[in-house]
């Protein structure tokens, strides 16, 4: 076995110490007729074989596109300090800090997680991590039912799709209801329409929960749909990204109870889906309803600071049926990464990815304006915007032929819609270049000429 | 109750033992790093920048003024040699695999090959979009369909979802796709879910999430399932059984034919929790032996690192009866040699996505290149092997401590120290502190729940024979110091960063964060 200390003479003490001869001796409790006869697998490879096979397989995939795809993930520039830390063996072979004395690195890295991204959303209790977006703001939706002892969620359209149907699966179980709001023709939620549906008092509203940015990229009216949700009772529930909170007003601001997000961009590079980093937060009159671990700070017995996890009555190994999750494993080292980029980017380093990403996205703008493909919806947006392109999939298709991953063709989210059908959602952020941004405009202009 | 050796018999066994012979810290070095001030506390306003370029002044200005921020963002400010000092000293208060014997029971703490580490950051894997078209995508696509073929084989099932992003995840998959099996068929009237008393405290959990009520069930004196009392709870309200198997006290469910059948009989699903899959591989197959669905810890069985607590990834795997119901995407064959991702609508039956994207995909590459390491016959001595090296360690913790079940056990097994708190009042919590002082991670306390002043220990198949002993002397040791001067054992332990906690104050008023730094940003240097 590749990576096994048991020599011969290792299994023959042991054996001899148990009086048996044969390991099978070990496995007769196993019933006869449901035992396994041999896998059909194929054989052991050694290590440098795999490593040869794994490096094709890696090169079968294609990265060297010019992409302007962000739909929910999205490109930084990762400091190599990030993963040279995420590489401690320290960190990443540790298991949950459940024996506090020999486990204050992991337990102050989640403290400094949730205390940064407390400074980001504005929001005093932060959890310290749940799988990804879409899971965050699913346990956001439970927690306002919950909280209000209600069973309905609204939720605008124009949420990532993923997260819409993560949100729909949680709910679900319970027999609980999410309504979908309409948009405006200019991308942007119809508050009108939301606030007809929260003055149904037959059907009274848990949570209104709306993304800033929107899936389209969008800047929402929050703090209005907030007054709207607060003035029914239902809680308000943001979906953030979170280096747009290094310039956008905070979840906190506008009056938000919860803050979900996908923590992917501070730092986490995009392996085709996750690990992620599920940011879920609140204020403190609700921070008894949050699920997930948390630590808190206390001292030992010779009052010495140290951290450990605390509330844990909240949780399935305390309280089974009755806990406000069944989530366990979650996501620290997504967590760690996170912390470990914020404190190597800085305050001002973050300001600058988020108002490095505008610009660039506006100049992606102009760019593709002038080669016939002007903004579908006239919100304002940040880093990212839809595009009106007709035959947008079979363009797209096209495109990936001429070196250039032309965003998502939102076909594919909203296939019955036909304004989206003829649309591309697009972004740019600090690493895009204008020399990229040149090569779709002029790739994009041949296509539509 | 079997196997229990007296207590007067273990102390003098270890009374042989001097505590200075048993080598306090012999488990890896002594854990005396200091401890760190905060981020916050090491920042100093203007130090640090010059990652990314400062962005034209106008950047911002299309954005309303209401929709930015109304002060400027605080976050630490420190130069990147503070930062590496900072985490790296923090990484030092910590204990690991890779610096020590981790025998935490039910949660498999064996060796994080390297190469994984590797190939997840080969940057065809670690940079590939997950909404990028499959054409571009191949080289992952081709390794999850592998992936999925080979826990389907291993497991006995006829397929495999891999999106679920941790073991509990995949019990709520399990159970919603159950639900949702009942549903299509009319029979709504099942809204019960069965689990044993020394379950995972996710499984009743996961039942109340998919909306059921749980109903418990106690374990017989052999420590399997009470199956008269199943029988008595099994009915047409019952949804599903979910069962560990080998169960959490460490021992294979010697019942599991018949369990299965009332199962069954009674129109209900069977459900298996897979966290203890790293005992049986090649042994048992669950989907061979009837059970209907169940979820791997990849995290465990696979060994892809626990990462301070996460990420895993719990992939389920089902019989044709339960395939229908599987999430959306699967990785489906194209033409030859290629592969995509299902296309929506593609199975109507399925339940809605638990996850966005596709799932923990960097844990995938890991717990691929895992199982393609060790092929079937690896596979089978992983499992061996951690059985073996249990049961040698369970006979000689057995020389000191209660063994409350029969032998053999599978990966792990429960000891108790209830003779040791009657004779000395030095509690189960006070020993696995105590083995801190000796370098060593106490295995898991207090859980199963059954098992009174209960230890589940858990060696894995990657310590050696030496280690095994060391540990084991070890816990021989405290046992004659719990005796001879039990307020050492209570006030342990001494040689950590810290001593023990005050939990209590920390939950009455919780201190989550450090103070507010807002107010402290300073303008931006250019």
């Amino acid at each position: 076995m590749a990576y096994g200390p048991h020599t011969h003479d290792d299994r023959g003490r042991m054996m001899a110490a148990l009086g048996i001869e044969s390991v099978d001796a070990l496995f007769e409790d196993i019933p006869i007729d449901v035992r396994a006869s041999r896998l059909d697998l194929d054989p052991p490879m050694a290590e440098l074989d795999l490593a040869v096979r794994l490096q094709g397989l890696a090169a079968r995939n294609r990265t060297d596109l010019a992409s302007f795809l962000g739909a929910g993930v999205y490109h930084h520039y990762v400091p190599p300090v990030v993963d040279q830390m995420l590489l401690r063996g320290e960190f990443y072979t540790a298991y949950t800090p459940y024996q506090p004395e020999i486990s204050q690195g992991t337990l102050q890295t989640i403290f400094e997680y949730q205390s940064l991204l407390a400074e980001l959303t504005g929001l005093e209790v932060v959890s310290a991590s749940h799988y990804d977006g879409a899971t965050a703001t699913a346990e956001a939706a439970l927690m306002a039912v919950r909280a209000t002892r209600r069973d309905r969620v609204l939720v605008s359209r124009a949420i990532h799709r993923h997260y819409l149907d993560v949100t729909g699966t949680y709910l679900s179980g319970g027999g609980l209801v999410l309504d979908e709001m309409p948009t405006l023709p200019d991308g942007t939620t119809d508050l009108a329409a939301l606030e007809a549906a929260l003055a149904d008092a037959e059907r009274p509203v848990a949570g209104v929960l709306l993304g800033q940015p929107n899936a389209f990229g969008l800047l929402e009216p929050m703090a209005q749909a907030s007054q709207l949700a607060h003035a029914a009772g239902a809680l308000f529930i943001a979906v953030v990204e979170p280096v747009s909170l290094a310039v956008l007003a905070t979840p906190a601001e506008y009056g938000a109870d919860i803050a979900a997000g996908e923590g992917q961009p501070l730092g986490i590079a995009a392996q085709y889906g996750g690990p992620y980093l599920g940011i879920l937060a609140t204020t403190t009159e609700l921070m008894r309803q949050i699920p997930g671990r948390l630590v808190g700070e206390t001292r030992d017995l010779d009052g010495r600071r140290a951290f450990v996890m605390t509330l844990r009555a909240r949780e399935q190994d305390i309280r089974r049926d009755k806990a406000a999750s069944n989530i366990c494993t979650n996501q620290a080292l997504c967590a760690l990464a996170a912390t470990v980029y914020l404190a190597a980017i800085g305050p001002h380093g973050l300001r600058d990815v988020a108002s490095l990403g505008a610009a660039r996205a506006r100049e992606l703008e102009l760019a593709l304006a002038e080669a016939g493909a002007p903004r579908l919806h006239s919100a304002p947006y940040l880093n990212e915007f839809a595009i009106r392109v007709p035959q947008a999939q079979a363009v797209h298709e096209r495109l990936l032929q001429r070196g250039v991953l032309a965003g998502l063709a939102l076909a594919r989210w909203y296939p019955d819609d036909p304004e989206l059908r003829d649309a591309l959602l697009v972004c740019a952020t600090e690493v895009t270049t204008s020399a990229e941004i040149r090569r779709f405009a002029a790739a994009l202009g041949e296509e539509l000429a | 109750m079997t196997d229990g050796t007296a207590l007067a018999t273990s102390a003098r066994v270890g009374a042989a033992m001097a505590p200075e012979e048993a080598r306090p810290g012999a488990g890896r070095q002594a854990m005396n790093a200091a401890l760190q001030p905060t981020l916050a506390e090491l920042s100093r306003p203007g130090r640090g920048g010059g990652k990314v370029p400062h962005p034209p002044a106008d950047a911002l200005a299309r954005i309303p003024a209401s929709a930015l921020r109304s002060a400027p963002l605080a976050l630490p400010e420190l130069n990147e040699p503070e930062v590496v000092r900072h985490f790296v000293n923090l990484s030092h208060l910590n204990y690991s695999v890779d610096s020590g014997f981790y025998p935490l029971g039910s949660c498999t703490m064996k060796f994080n090959p390297k190469l994984n580490e590797w190939a997840a950051r080969l940057p065809g894997f670690a940079t590939l979009h997950p909404l990028a078209p499959d054409e571009l995508a191949q080289g992952t696509l081709e390794l999850m369909h592998e992936l999925q073929e080979a826990l389907a084989e291993i497991s006995g099932m006829a397929a495999v979802t891999l999106q679920p992003a941790a073991g509990a995840q995949g019990e709520l998959t399990g159970i919603l796709m159950i639900r949702a099996y009942h549903a299509a068929r009319g029979d709504v009237a099942r809204t019960e879910v069965i689990v044993p008393d020394s379950s995972h405290g996710t499984n009743p959990a996961t039942a109340s999430m998919a909306g059921f009520r749980t109903v418990t069930v106690p374990s017989a004196a052999d420590g399997g399932v009470d199956l008269a009392a199943l029988k008595d709870a099994l009915g047409p309200h019952t949804a599903a059984v979910m069962l560990t198997n080998p169960s959490t006290l460490g021992l294979f469910e010697r019942r599991i034919v018949e369990l299965l059948d009332a199962v069954h009989e009674a129109g209900a699903l069977a459900y298996m929790d897979g966290a203890n899959m790293n005992a049986v591989l090649g042994r048992f197959r669950p989907g061979a032996a009837g059970f209907d669905v169940m979820h791997f810890n990849l995290h465990k069985t696979f060994s892809t690192p626990h990462g301070g607590g996460g990420p895993g990834a719990g992939p389920v795997a089902c019989n044709e009866r339960l395939a229908p119901f599987l999430p959306a995407p699967l990785v489906v064959k194209a033409a030859p040699g290629s592969y995509r991702l299902e296309r929506p609508e593609e199975r109507a039956s399925a339940i809605g996505r638990v996850r966005a994207y596709q799932g923990n995909v960097g844990v995938l590459v890991r717990a691929f290149a895992y199982i393609r390491a060790h092929g079937a016959s690896g596979l089978r001595e992983i499992s061996d092997d951690a059985v073996l090296a249990a049961n040698y360690l369970r006979q000689r913790v057995g020389q000191g401590y209660e063994l409350p079940y029969a032998g053999p056990c599978k990966h792990e097994f429960v000891a108790s120290g209830r003779a040791l708190r009657q004779a000395t009042g030095v509690r189960t919590l006070d020993v696995a502190k105590r083995l801190i002082d000796h370098g060593f991670h106490p295995p898991t306390i207090y859980f199963p729940l059954i098992v009174d002043e209960c230890l589940l220990i858990e060696p894995t198949e990657t310590e050696s024979v030496e280690t095994l002993d060391l540990f084991a002397e070890a816990l021989l040791a405290i046992l004659t110091e719990a005796h001879d001067h039990p307020e050492r054992v209570k006030s342990a332990p001494t040689s950590a960063p810290v001593r023990r906690l005050d939990e209590a104050s920390a939950a009455r008023k919780p201190e989550l964060r450090w103070r507010p730094m807002t107010g402290a940003g300073t303008p931006c240097p250019t």
